[in-house]
């Protein structure tokens, strides 16, 4: 039997869109930007070069899923969650070849931290009913009142994706948007821009996974474009700024902090550029994109 | 209805103990001089009379202040927990001792009444020590991990609206978990905190772990730009809070602010009528409004506002408005000159834009800052005095249709700390709460307090809680 004539057949290769509202936009701005192999240097594909106004847009979905987000349960916010890592581990083959891609690993060592990043959904998942009962508290005031506090999402939160250290690509992405989205918050995410892939395709299983368009919103693109819009935006809430890497000038630490001063926006600073995002992440980022409400009443006849 | 007549019940103004001529700042355990030569007055607003001269706190004086926090911090922080905590429930005996003596200083010194600092400031200040003592050998409970670790050296600025009850509120989880701190008093009131320094000493607390230095907002800038502090924790304005941001952007240091507020405090058709007015005079009018979470911004229910506008003015012409020392007194003094003049300039701009003011017949003092309590009708969401935080006793009335309405207008700031509702059903009541976004819900009350109970805003109030469980983060190392 002859061989299949394989090489008569050219493979399909895939258009990266950003993902706002729900939706597989190209960049307003029509442009795109050579994202090439982390050991090679080759070509892989040219990414959408997301704009300010592009993020603007994508911060308006995300106000606008706001409101049905931190309202859903927490039981239904849990199952989108898991539904997720399943839609994650059934393109496992795909998210391997793209992280081997974007960290420089081979695929052996890829696999494994695509397993992680389907577990890392799977811990998150199962956090979003039981935050409130670790972050919340009855309080037991000197006076005839009920007295609860709650935690609750801060809002529309911006993070900038990890760009570096082990595992950044997918699941550093996913360790620094879960804990956002478990909580209730929406979130408008700039991808690593030397390493976008896995995060544009992590659009299509969000898509999949019954998660109301605008709450999770990806964007590829110039990190001092895309980070600077969303510090100085007012209708952002909180900054995750885990991958920011410039030492100086608009998308630095310093100068992200001094624009989200302008609106008191919660700010998470910047991990080390070589953290290793198979660590156990405990709690932390999970209780930081929270606000406590405390209620109280009146208890009597 | 005609206020009884009644004679004047004056506290005695000797209560307040010997208020020295000059105030130096409190570093290392020891009354000190400042490095500077620049002397402020305190005044009592009640009368104008100068109470006391204190020093301008200078860049050397914060250097030295940070510099005895960071040399107590290394003992201070090896100290047991259960050690840290008695000397907690130390100082909280010697408020409770001699709370008449700070309730009187208190308020000469800030102007307001002397049932309210009796009743509720210093009751409350004694209790946020007592909390906060229990905690310091339970830490590694609180839900911040198994050992958690103070963050160091915590500048704390606070505002002169609550003065020595925002100093408890800074100091007391601030030592529980094994910081040192430097405080800084507004300039306007100075003197409750140079007495507690006095409290310190009594309580053998060791040097350097509490360090009070005195001045305007310049020393309050050095102290929060110093390179060698760990923490801030500021109250006050949202301009001042945005400031303080933006001088720790890109560093280390940790932040938590507790700033302004427009609280909306909504009324719903089946609430008690005069239940809801004692809720509304307590929201406005407890403190001159001199509260970030007052309750300045009624929401009524269309179909009640005659009737609760009528009860509302009923109950407003029965406020004392006077000598705070007199324990019949109302309502006390308005801080400042300063402060008397935004309230002024608000008001003015409330009549400018259309609203309709009203203010019940009442005599004020000739000498003194004070201010009638005045509530606006026909207010506009528009308005600034709807919109911006006046911080005195002036109520904005704003009226709603539908629970989604009252929950969009109330929403409609971007400042989310505190909120009322007042309503008979439940049910709504709840939903209400999950759809305000502040960080204290007062439902069927107001204003009330509590130092188990976390406090603290969301959007632009600031970030952070204290009080609480919930307050112990801010100082430790999460």
């Amino acid at each position: 039997m002859s061989e299949p004539t394989t090489a008569l057949r050219l493979d399909v290769y895939k258009t990266y869109k950003l993902f706002v509202g729900g939706k597989f936009p190209r960049s307003e701005s029509g442009r795109v930007y050579e994202v090439t192999d982390r050991k090679t240097g080759e070509w892989l594909a040219n990414a959408p070069q997301g704009t300010r106004k592009d993020t603007r847009d994508a911060v308006s979905a995300a106000r606008k899923a706001f409101g049905g987000w931190s309202g859903a349960t927490a039981y239904n916010r849990g199952q989108i969650l898991y539904r997720a890592a399943e839609m994650l581990q059934g393109r496992r083959d795909q998210y391997v070849a793209e992280v081997a891609l974007s960290e420089g690993l081979t695929a052996k060592k890829a696999a494994p931290l695509v397993d992680a990043a389907v577990d890392r959904l799977v811990w998150y998942a199962g956090w979003t009913d039981k935050v409130a009962q670790i972050a919340g508290n009855a309080n037991p005031v000197a006076g005839p009142y009920f007295n609860l506090s709650t935690p609750e999402p801060t809002g529309v939160v911006g993070v900038v994706a990890p760009q570096g250290g082990t595992g950044f690509s997918l699941l550093g992405l996913v360790s620094v948007l879960a804990p956002v989205i478990a909580t209730g918050n929406t979130a408008v995410v700039a991808l690593a821009p030397g390493a976008p892939l896995p995060g544009l395709s992590l659009g299509e299983v969000l898509a999949t996974s019954d998660l109301p368009g605008g709450v999770v919103n990806l964007i590829s693109g110039r990190t001092e474009d895309i980070a600077p819009t969303l510090a100085s935006h007012a209708d952002v809430n909180a900054l995750d700024l885990a991958g920011v890497v410039a030492e100086e000038g608009p998308a630095s630490a310093r100068d992200l902090e001094v624009a989200a001063a302008e609106t008191l926006k919660r700010v998470l600073r910047p991990e080390s550029a070589s953290h290793d995002w198979t660590t156990a992440p405990g709690t932390d980022r999970l209780l930081t994109f929270l606000e406590t409400k405390t209620v109280w009443h009146p208890m009597g006849m | 209805m005609a206020l009884f007549d009644y004679a004047p019940a004056p506290e005695s103004r000797a209560a307040a103990g010997d208020i020295a001529s000059t105030y130096g700042h409190f570093i290392d355990g020891e009354f000190v001089e400042s490095t500077g030569s620049e002397a402020l007055k305190t005044v009592d607003p009640s009368t104008e009379e100068v109470l006391a001269e204190f020093a301008q706190g200078t860049e050397a004086d914060v250097d030295r202040a940070v510099a005895a926090a960071r040399k107590a911090f290394t003992s201070w922080s090896a100290l047991p927990g259960a050690e840290r905590g008695k000397y907690l429930f130390r100082i909280a005996r010697i408020i409770q001792e001699r709370s008449r003596e700070l309730a009187v200083l208190e308020s000469i010194d800030n102007g307001k009444p002397i049932k309210e600092t009796r009743d509720v400031d210093l009751p409350l200040v004694a209790a946020h020590f007592f909390y906060y003592a229990g905690w310091a050998d339970k830490l590694e409970f609180a839900g911040y991990g198994s050992n958690p670790r103070p963050v160091g050296v915590a500048a704390q600025v606070i505002p002169w609206n609550f003065p020595l009850l925002m100093l408890a509120w800074k100091i007391a989880p601030a030592l529980a978990t094994g910081n040192t701190v430097v405080l800084k008093p507004a300039e306007t009131t100075p003197l409750t905190a140079l007495r507690f320094a006095e409290i310190c000493r009594q309580a053998g607390l060791p040097k350097g772990v509490v360090n009070i230095i005195t001045g305007d907002g310049r020393t309050g800038a050095a102290l929060t730009a110093h390179p060698e502090i760990d923490k801030v924790a500021f109250t006050g304005s949202t301009e001042v809070g945005r400031a303080i941001a933006r001088t720790l952007a890109g560093t280390t240091k940790r932040l938590s602010l507790e700033l302004g507020g427009k609280a909306a405090n909504i009324v719903f058709d089946d609430a008690p009528v005069d239940q809801a007015v004692e809720g509304i005079v307590d929201g406005i009018f407890f403190n001159q409004g001199h509260v970030c979470c007052a309750g300045s911004r009624l929401l009524v229910q269309e179909s009640v506002h005659d009737d609760v506008m009528d009860a509302l003015k009923r109950r407003m012409s029965t406020l004392r408005v006077g000598d705070p020392l007199d324990k019949n007194t109302d309502i006390g003094a308005i801080n400042s000159a300063a402060q008397l003049a935004r309230i002024q300039e608000l008001t003015a701009a409330g009549e400018a834009e259309g609203a309709e003011r009203w203010s019940p017949s009442c005599e004020l003092p000739s000498a003194g800052y004070w201010f009638a309590p005045t509530v606006f009708s026909n207010v506009s969401a528009t308005h600034r005095i709807a919109r911006e935080e006046i911080f005195g006793p002036v109520l904005s009335v704003l009226t709603f249709r539908t629970p989604e309405e009252a929950v969009a207008k109330a929403n409609n700031t971007p400042y989310g700390l505190s909120a009322g509702i007042w309503t008979e059903k439940g049910s709504r009541i709840l939903w209400m709460a999950s759809k305000l976004r502040a960080g204290v819900v007062w439902s069927n009350t107001f204003n009330k307090f509590d130092p188990t109970s976390p406090f603290g805003g969301y959007k632009e109030s600031g970030y952070g809680r204290e009080g609480g469980r919930h307050g112990l983060e801010a100082y430790l190392d999460v």
